[in-house]
């Protein structure tokens, strides 16, 4: 037997197992007729996670687009303060990133798609259900129990796939979302972590060297601002003085 | 027959059509075992479409079983795998 058939057969026995038949029509009629409601809120809020999910994922998507910026902004910087190897890793790390980041929207256009079909899914039991309503009293009224029970297994039977098929399609978009929130998140981690690049071992994370070059510059500045301050006013006497441009000239340029 | 395109809807297929969709049934199941996914996913996406070219689509409203289920287009080696060993990745019925 073939995927196929094989499918088939599985498909049908969980969807006929959906059908709890009562001894009385008119009663497997109004649990059936039950069910199908329950499984169209199911799926209702099915679909809703799954929006939620993919919007958290959007935002998450956005974080990690500004987390390639700053790795960017992070190699500029570091050329600036001539060190080329610490611009090497952040565009490392940047090209890690955005790679990771074109997989997540791959996957998000594949999840886009499951999701418009399970929209679509939706729509199409609520028609069944509605339909399955109409039918029902149709079939209370008009037939005797014997032929009832047959039109209400074919009709059982039609929805009860409908169930299972918009059931299994949310499923699958809910797994997508999660292998992709992993995804992200591991991304995140790893960022944040400053782990992207094989320079684990070396400790220093860019952000923290870029961020000594540049409390070093200001540092620099602040020292030579005061420095400037205190000659301006009363030289203290015991520390040595710094030569000042405006002194006296007792000393000589270097 | 009725044949369901998963997570799309059913479509009526004229008999005379069942043996080209056998046929690539068997090239599906070649697929699985030789684990590769993109020949899987090209025959899954061959049979979806020769039903759609040969059918008919069902109304929303009609009530009626399929006599065949086809997967979906996009299944991956992994749940063709579960689905072959115990039927694994159609969820059970609603619990009530």
């Amino acid at each position: 037997m073939g995927l196929w058939q094989r499918f088939t057969l599985i498909f049908k026995s969980k969807a006929s197992a959906a059908l709890d038949r009562a001894e009385d029509p008119n009663q497997t009629l109004d649990y059936s007729y039950e069910q199908q409601l329950q499984q169209l809120q199911n799926v209702k809020r099915g679909i809703a996670d799954v929006t939620t999910a993919k919007k958290r994922l959007e935002l998450q998507y956005t974080s990690m687009q500004q987390q390639v910026d700053k790795l960017d902004g992070q190699a500029r910087d570091a050329l600036k303060a001539n060190r080329e190897d610490l611009a090497r890793e952040a565009l490392t790390r940047k090209a890690a990133v955005q790679a990771q980041l074109q997989d997540i929207m791959t996957q998000g256009q594949q999840l886009e798609a499951q999701q418009q079909k399970l929209i679509e899914g939706e729509k199409t039991l609520a028609a069944k259900v509605e339909s399955f309503r109409t039918q029902k009293e149709v079939i209370k009224a008009q037939y005797s129990a014997a032929e009832a029970q047959v039109r209400i297994s074919e009709a059982a039977g039609g929805i009860g796939e409908q169930m299972q098929d918009v059931g299994l399609a949310v499923e699958r978009a809910k797994d997508k979302t999660q292998q992709m929130q992993a995804r992200a998140n591991a991304i995140d981690e790893l960022t944040s972590a400053g782990a992207l690049s094989d320079l684990t071992g070396s400790g220093d994370d860019i952000d923290r060297q870029l961020q000594q070059i540049s409390q070093g510059s200001q540092v620099d500045d602040e020292l030579a601002k005061m420095k400037a301050e205190i000659g301006q006013g009363e030289a203290p006497k015991q520390l040595e003085a710094e030569p000042e441009p405006a002194a006296e000239g007792e000393e000589k340029p270097a | 027959m009725i044949v369901r395109l998963l997570g799309e809807g059913q479509f009526r297929v004229d008999d005379a059509v069942i043996a080209r969709l056998n046929e690539l049934d068997a090239e599906i199941e070649q697929a699985v075992a030789a684990g590769d996914e993109n020949a899987l996913w090209s025959r899954l996406q061959e049979l979806a479409d020769a039903v759609r070219a040969n059918g008919a689509r069902l109304s929303d409203d009609e009530l009626t079983p399929s006599d065949a289920v086809i997967p979906p287009e996009d299944l991956s080696l992994d749940e063709a795998r579960e689905l072959l060993s115990d039927g694994g990745f159609i969820p059970d019925p609603v619990a009530t």
